[in-house]
């Protein structure tokens, strides 16, 4: 007699969890969106577009995504190249902080830029005057310009890594074929390795867009003092009283709508094409000798991590020791005041820091671990409809925070599940926003494991799980503790779902950031940015020991 | 001393407190306060602090945020049935009027509180003034001599000011709510439309104007209540207050109990430990607001309420118009 297997309902469960994660929100929010007083009603949409604020912030937001897509682009690329593939001095330095903006959130970064660059008070400003004896502002971040720069800032590692990666796949041969053909070193990577990674600097684009279309924080912090919004800071704003969610709901649409058309773009785009060549681990690569243009090309490195690592936190250092932070850095001007006020005296810092590190941790591990059950799920086809899966737990990266937060606080604060209010609807929140990166990485992982191990396994007569928990999972163990690693870096620095989705009770870090940079308290912003900051890279490195690799994928 | 003596003085020391006593060991049993509040952070946290050396065993827990953040908190909480917080204080009073209408507030007299200025009560009792202040105008005297400084509000519609000064918001902020509409009754809504087309910084919080003006990130704020800059410029920074003659919009800030609250012992206890003398004459001291209550005394060098031209608006007004505020300024300021 044939043994049920005992399998089965485990992955059925976590594909209906998948499916309950996803399709509860969109389906109230869609609902909403078109839900009047009577009936159906297309006026939500009406009002939406008709209103000429909105209709701007439509256009800003387009215009601030594509310029820091392009940035991104044309900084992360060279960068990866430079560190994957060439004899740059100091590439393994540059690699690390590359790391640090990776972990730095985008928010963090624009508070510190606001500190760096306000036309008036900002410390390069200031220097500039100096220096120069002008009136006049060097740079103003106060601006679009402004905006896409330190957004692009915090967006251009994620371009950095894909293409990274992607270098590291490919073999030298190619590349020394056609440099004993006679090419030079300027050629071959113009004409042989940059089509091969072609793919991942498109892709590298477009993730670079999204990540630029759902960003709350920094249009919060730039663009409204200027006077202008974005659609985030919109939806946000219909959250105030007298709430217009269903508006909200609206408004949102054409977030989700851009998103999945660019996906569906990136598709068509790489899907066209064989890439043969990328794929395999080739033979030792052999590092491109730079010559000349080492030092030009080390400048170029050291510029972009000066201005996204190291200016913000030096910035960042001096407000948390000085009281006033526009003032130069004397005795006089030196105090502890905000470290203690900061831990001591307000009462938001230690239940948000206890909320963050909960939520962090709780989301990472059961993120990490839907993703790898998911994943496999997809690779190994283990049940009907596992094209879907793949599907679903990708649709995410559609989902901008500020709609996902929209559509989960009309899904919860209603029956039959009333999470808002509780860390559960942020932990939902967190696991269903994270769930792509998770799943992209167990994927990976599972590709690279080959599945004749398990069918030994089974043909000893061992049971599906039983493979799953004593071959599967220990090769598994280094990919699984990198989309750890992923979604605790992506829980952190979470604000644009927080931020609707939060109560007193609830608020995570990022959010009491928030709150104090709408009050001005740079001194205590800046203590507490310093403190999320060192807590992400004390718990990332310790994972990355674990692993015996940093978890951005490389493997000096 | 005999013990019979002993006797009837404890006796009339308990008789002279009974009521009192029998509240503290009620909050004390609700073992805390939830304050939702609108006064600046350092301000409410020190209030909350004290409160608690005062009454051990009871914990104040302060939520600070802007006036406008903290309605929508409240109302977006209910909306799902949470009833978190006890003490609701901001600065718009519009919104007590709102409450009210909702029947969301619990009627309560502080004890003291019929001592209060007019202009601090509610004429039906739900809330009253906690604190108050002026919107003002202030510079930076290291960018501005003071005889270039502007004088009255319609002096920052001047050329030279473009691009040098800084606003807050009145959807964020419940005494930039209260200002816009004060002085938009002054002197029309023309006056905001041409101050919109002098590239405005625009801040959230009427504390942080004061802290924008210091920094020089902008010279001039054509708004903020005058605590914020008084304590500004007591904290050695160079910064100078305007009372602009022709009026200064007066904001008084209410404070009421949640007729949901789950500890209305210890809500009450709470505003009354807010009205007390005690805590009035600190917000006077530390941080250079105005209160309501009859003995505080103000520092030398602030102005007296009765020497500066008022601007006061209608609680009921600023209710009704407070859509209206914040559409027009954000169609004139841009967001």
């Amino acid at each position: 007699m044939r043994r049920f297997d005992l399998s089965l309902p485990v992955w059925a469960l976590a594909a209906l969890t998948l499916a309950l994660l996803m399709g509860l929100p969109l389906g109230w929010m869609v609902t909403l969106s078109v839900s009047g007083e009577h009936g159906v009603t297309a006026q939500h949409y009406v009002n939406a577009f008709r209103d000429l604020h909105l209709r701007r912030a439509l256009w800003h937001t387009l215009v601030m995504a594509f310029w820091v897509g392009v940035v991104s682009v044309t900084i992360g690329a060279p960068l990866a190249w430079l560190t994957a593939r060439t004899d740059l001095p100091g590439r393994r330095l540059v690699r690390a902080l590359v790391m640090a903006s990776f972990v730095t959130p985008p928010f963090l970064g624009a508070v510190a830029w606001v500190m760096l660059a306000g036309p008036n008070a900002g410390a390069l400003n200031k220097l500039w005057r100096a220096l120069t004896g002008s009136d006049a502002a060097m740079v103003n971040i106060f601006t679009m310009t402004g905006l896409v720069f330190v957004v692009a800032m915090y967006t251009f590692p994620y371009v950095y890594v894909m293409i990274g990666n992607t270098l590291e796949l490919i073999a030298s041969d190619v590349e020394e074929a056609a440099a004993m053909l006679g090419a030079g070193r300027f050629t071959v990577a113009r004409t042989v390795t940059l089509p091969l990674v072609a793919p991942a600097v498109l892709s590298g684009f477009i993730v670079s867009v999204l990540q630029a279309l759902a960003l709350f924080g920094s249009p919060a912090i730039l663009a409204l003092p200027a006077g202008f919004h974005t659609l985030t800071t919109q939806v946000w704003g219909m959250f105030h009283y007298p709430p217009r969610v269903e508006t909200a709901a609206a408004v949102a649409m054409p977030l989700l709508v851009a998103t999945a058309l660019l996906l569906m773009l990136q598709r068509r785009l790489l899907g066209r094409r064989g890439y043969g060549a990328v794929g395999g681990k080739g033979g030792a690569r052999r590092r491109i000798a730079l010559g000349a243009w080492r030092y030009p090309a080390l400048l170029f490195s050291l510029l972009v991590i000066v201005c996204a690592v190291v200016l913000p936190y030096g910035i960042l250092a001096k407000a948390a020791f000085s009281r006033a932070w526009a003032q130069p850095l004397t005795w006089d001007n030196l105090t502890l005041r905000h470290w203690t006020f900061t831990f001591f005296e307000y009462s938001a810092t230690q239940s948000a820091i206890v909320n963050t590190l909960e939520l962090g941790v709780l989301t990472a591990s059961v993120g990490a671990a839907l993703a790898a059950l998911l994943a496999y799920i997809a690779r190994r086809r283990a049940i009907v409809g596992h094209q879907l899966v793949g599907f679903l737990a990708l649709a995410p990266i559609a989902i901008p925070g500020v709609v996902l937060a929209v559509a989960l606080f009309i899904a919860y604060t209603r029956p039959p599940l009333i999470l808002y209010g509780t860390l559960w609807i942020l932990f939902v929140a967190y696991v269903t926003k994270e769930m792509p990166v998770g799943y992209a990485q167990s994927d990976a992982t599972f590709r690279a494991i080959p599945a004749e191990l398990e069918e030994a396994g089974r043909i000893l007569g061992a049971g599906r799980l039983r493979v799953l928990g004593e071959i599967t999972a220990p090769l598994a163990r280094s990919g699984v503790i990198a989309a750890w690693c992923f979604i605790f870096i992506g829980v952190i620095r979470e604000l644009s779902a927080s931020i609707i989705l939060f109560t007193p009770d609830t608020k995570v870090m990022s959010v009491v950031i928030f709150d104090l940079k709408e009050e001005g308290q740079f001194g205590a912003i800046a203590v507490l940015g310093l403190f999320m900051i060192g807590m992400t890279f004390a718990v990332v490195l310790t994972m990355e020991r674990v692993l015996g690799r940093d978890f951005m994928g490389g493997r000096e | 001393m005999t013990r019979s003596m002993a006797i009837v003085l404890l006796a009339i020391m308990v008789a002279a407190t009974p009521a009192a006593a029998q509240d503290v060991a009620a909050a004390r049993k609700e073992g805390k306060v939830v304050w939702y509040t609108s006064l600046a952070l350092t301000t409410a946290e020190k209030v909350a602090k004290l409160f608690e050396a005062k009454y051990p065993g009871i914990k104040a827990e302060v939520h600070r945020t802007g006036s406008q953040r903290i309605l929508q908190r409240v109302m977006q909480e209910l909306s799902a049935s949470i009833k978190n917080v006890d003490v609701i204080h901001t600065s718009d009073a519009g919104h007590y009027v709102l409450l009210k209408d909702k029947k969301l507030l619990l009627k309560y007299t502080p004890a003291g509180a019929e001592r209060l200025a007019a202009g601090f009560k509610d004429k039906d009792g739900y809330y009253y003034g906690l604190r108050a202040t002026v919107n003002v105008i202030a510079y930076n005297t290291r960018v501005v001599p003071a005889a270039e400084a502007p004088k009255t509000w319609k002096d920052l519609l001047a050329a030279k000011w473009k691009g040098k000064l800084v606003t807050a918001h009145p959807g964020y902020s419940g005494v930039i709510a209260t200002h816009v509409l004060a002085l938009s009754n002054l002197l029309g809504w023309d006056y905001f439309k041409t101050l919109g087309q002098q590239s405005v910084m625009i801040v959230q919080s009427a504390v942080d104007p004061a802290g924008v003006v210091a920094s020089g990130e902008r010279p001039v704020a054509v708004d903020g209540g005058d605590y914020t800059f008084y304590q500004s410029k007591k904290a050695g920074n160079p910064v100078e207050i305007v009372y602009p003659k022709d009026g200064v919009p007066l904001v008084v800030s209410p404070t009421a109990i949640a007729a949901f609250s789950s500890r209305p012992n210890a809500a009450k206890l709470f505003t009354d430990f807010t009205f007390s003398k005690e805590i009035q004459q600190v917000l006077a001291d530390t941080e250079g607001l105005y209160t309501g209550h009859p003995e505080v005394t103000y520092p030398a060098d602030k102005p007296k309420l009765g020497d500066l031209k008022l601007l006061t608006v209608d609680p009921e007004e600023l209710e009704k118009r407070s859509e209206e505020i914040k559409r027009r300024f954000v169609e004139f300021f841009g967001a």
